[in-house]
């Protein structure tokens, strides 16, 4: 309790949690929001451009369009963020699952298992994180049809390329744990190997690795951004914050608007994220205090 | 010594040739046929062999794998009508869509991927190891709220949002520098450094804080030693004790760091170079992508895995050499 305690009385730590609060609920919620709004993300409104300025919207902000409209298209501006929410955190959270159910399987089993098991899962491990990610990854979704659902990809090609850091974690902490004493016990007693693992090591796990879950959260979400930004992620008309600034850049001489939206929304996320991840880390590891304060 | 260096150059060719077979290994699973897509409209049938000959996509995949290998280190033969013509060793291929040598399209790339990672790191040490040494001497306790601020943004912001803030700033709004287009360095120095400020400043942005960070840590670790103490009774003068003793003692996990991160900025510089719309390796790789240019792809692959390698490998080695408590196993 002490350590809620603790975090609570982090401001930074609250402020990140409120905002990133705010996001997953926006989130969570996209539909409700853009029904409220009377929008959604598909619709053109050539009606709102000026064809003469080769579609650059007529109005900013009205009373219709929270956030204005789209260049261009003239889709809502709110309902893309609302719904690019969506995508974003949603693409960031599953690659978070799956990387951390892979990097914790793989860490585990090189922790407990013999010598040789050990070898091949740490030299596994080692190749993944010496891969240069991005490249392989612009590659990988480059050629894969383009009838696939996008989102869903992403999130698995972010995990399968970046479990290496959680497996040499949990590796390292289950290296540790199994020489304590109440694992031995557990082991004379006369547990297999799974038990062990399932009863004795995992719980151990949890603090450690969910800290360092904390700060891949948002690494995702500037990978899933970066890629869409490059094209190869998600494609209109699905938004995705990163895809929405990959338009914007055609427009941000005529628009600024349209990169300010998705690009302030963006930053202000990740930052939230960041300082959450920051506070657990804070509390969970005394020594990190003098380093980020 | 000599064991470990041939267990890491053992290891990186692992690498190496694990990432080669995964990419020859993708484009195959691809739905499209590159020689169709070559061949182009009203293609015979007589003619996509031929194409796929010229190609070297008619041999089975692992013969052509094998093929790609033995023209790496030996060079290699391609069937060009009715002629042969010779691709010397070190030989990637012919690019599918232009025709040009893999290994010219490379090297005509490179200068400004070089430029763009090489600038951005000496940017990026300047300012982190100042800023970082300040800090850590708590001689501002403003610079103290900045560098953290920075930490913190440099986790939480992507290079190519931070470009478009600046290419908005200055390009936009204040109009004090052009549209970065790159001028080679040999043609116009000043204009080359011109045109590549702001992707410096936007890689410098979240690659400093690192630096910073380190920089920081370690100062306020080597300041609170005995050593230091001792000196000071001593009466050696306060700027001698930080150049000769806290800086060293800090400057030590900067060097393997600065190895690492000029590679991985030359991996990811992709995103940058988009951004900026400089013609380097990583905009290379995007257009060769789309193109389904199989042996571009899997050049800028290699080169980049090739350099994240090498450069870890060297970072361990001045590890060793910087720090003598280091031993290399």
């Amino acid at each position: 309790m002490t350590l809620f305690r603790r975090l609570l009385d982090d401001r930074a730590f609250l402020a990140g949690a409120v905002i990133a609060g705010v996001m997953v609920l926006v989130a969570l919620f996209a539909p409700l929001l853009t029904a409220l709004a009377g929008q959604d993300p598909t619709t053109f409104h050539p009606e709102l451009l000026d064809s003469a300025r080769g579609g650059v919207p007529l109005h900013g902000i009205t009373a219709d369009h929270w956030l204005g409209v789209e260049p261009g298209t003239g889709r809502d501006l709110f309902a893309r963020v609302v719904y690019g929410a969506r995508v974003s955190l949603g693409v960031a959270v599953s690659a978070l699952a799956l990387q951390l159910l892979i990097g914790v399987g793989i860490g585990v089993a090189a922790g407990l298992g013999g010598r040789y098991t050990d070898a091949v899962l740490s030299r596994l491990t080692d190749l993944t994180l010496a891969f240069p990610l991005l490249v392989l990854a612009i590659a990988l979704l480059a050629i894969v049809p383009q009838s696939w659902p996008r989102p869903a990809l992403l999130a698995v090609v972010i995990a399968l390329l970046g479990w290496g850091g959680t497996a040499r974690i949990a590796r390292g902490e289950t290296l540790s744990l199994k020489t304590r004493d109440y694992v031995s016990a557990a082991r004379v007693s006369g547990a297999g190997t799974l038990l062990v693992a399932r009863r004795e090591i995992l719980p151990g796990l949890a603090a450690p690795v969910l800290t360092y879950a904390a700060l891949i959260l948002p690494s995702n979400m500037i990978t899933e951004a970066g890629l869409s930004f490059l094209g190869v992620g998600v494609r209109p008309p699905t938004p995705s914050w990163g895809q929405m600034l990959s338009s914007a850049t055609t427009w941000f001489r005529a628009d600024p608007m349209y990169v300010f939206v998705p690009g302030a929304l963006l930053f202000v996320t990740l930052l939230a994220f960041v300082l959450v991840a920051n506070g657990v880390r804070r509390v969970v590891d005394p020594r990190q205090r003098e380093v980020l304060r | 010594m000599t064991g470990y260096l041939l267990r890491r150059v053992g290891g990186a060719i692992v690498v190496l040739l694990g990432l080669s077979i995964i990419v020859y290994a993708l484009f195959y699973l691809a739905p499209k046929d590159p020689a169709i897509l070559t061949c182009g409209k009203g293609c015979t049938p007589d003619r996509l062999a031929d194409v796929r000959a010229a190609m070297g996509l008619d041999a089975s995949p692992p013969a052509q794998y094998w093929e790609f290998l033995r023209g790496l280190f030996l060079g290699r033969d391609f069937p060009a009508g009715p002629d042969v013509r010779h691709c010397p060793a070190p030989c990637l291929g012919y690019s599918f869509e232009t025709d040009q040598p893999v290994t010219k399209l490379l090297a005509d790339r490179l200068p400004v991927s070089a430029s763009l990672a090489i600038g951005a790191e000496i940017l990026s040490l300047a300012v982190g190891i100042g800023a970082g040494l300040l800090s850590g001497l708590r001689r501002f306790r403003i610079l103290d709220r900045i560098v953290n601020g920075l930490i913190l943004a440099g986790y939480a912001v992507p290079v190519f949002l931070v470009g478009l803030f600046l290419l908005l700033l200055f390009c936009v709004r204040l109009q004090w520098l052009p549209f970065p287009t790159y001028v080679p360095f040999t043609t116009d120095p000043a204009a080359w450094a011109e045109n590549l400020i702001l992707p410096w400043i936007a890689l410098a942005v979240i690659q400093s804080a690192a630096y910073a960070r380190l920089t920081r840590a370690g100062v306020q670790e080597s300041l609170a030693e005995d050593h230091v103490r001792t000196a000071r009774a001593y009466g050696i003068p306060e700027g001698r004790i930080v150049r000769t003793r806290a800086l060293r003692g800090a400057l030590v996990p900067l060097v393997t760091l600065t190895a690492i991160d000029l590679a991985a900025i030359m991996a990811s510089a992709v995103l940058t170079e988009t951004m900026f719309g400089l013609p380097g390796v990583g905009q290379l790789l995007v257009g060769a992508v789309n193109q389904i240019d199989l042996p571009v792809v899997v050049g800028v692959t290699l080169l980049t895995g090739f350099l994240v390698v090498v450069a870890n490998a060297v970072a361990d080695l001045l590890y060793a050499a910087v720090d003598p408590r280091v031993q290399l196993r």
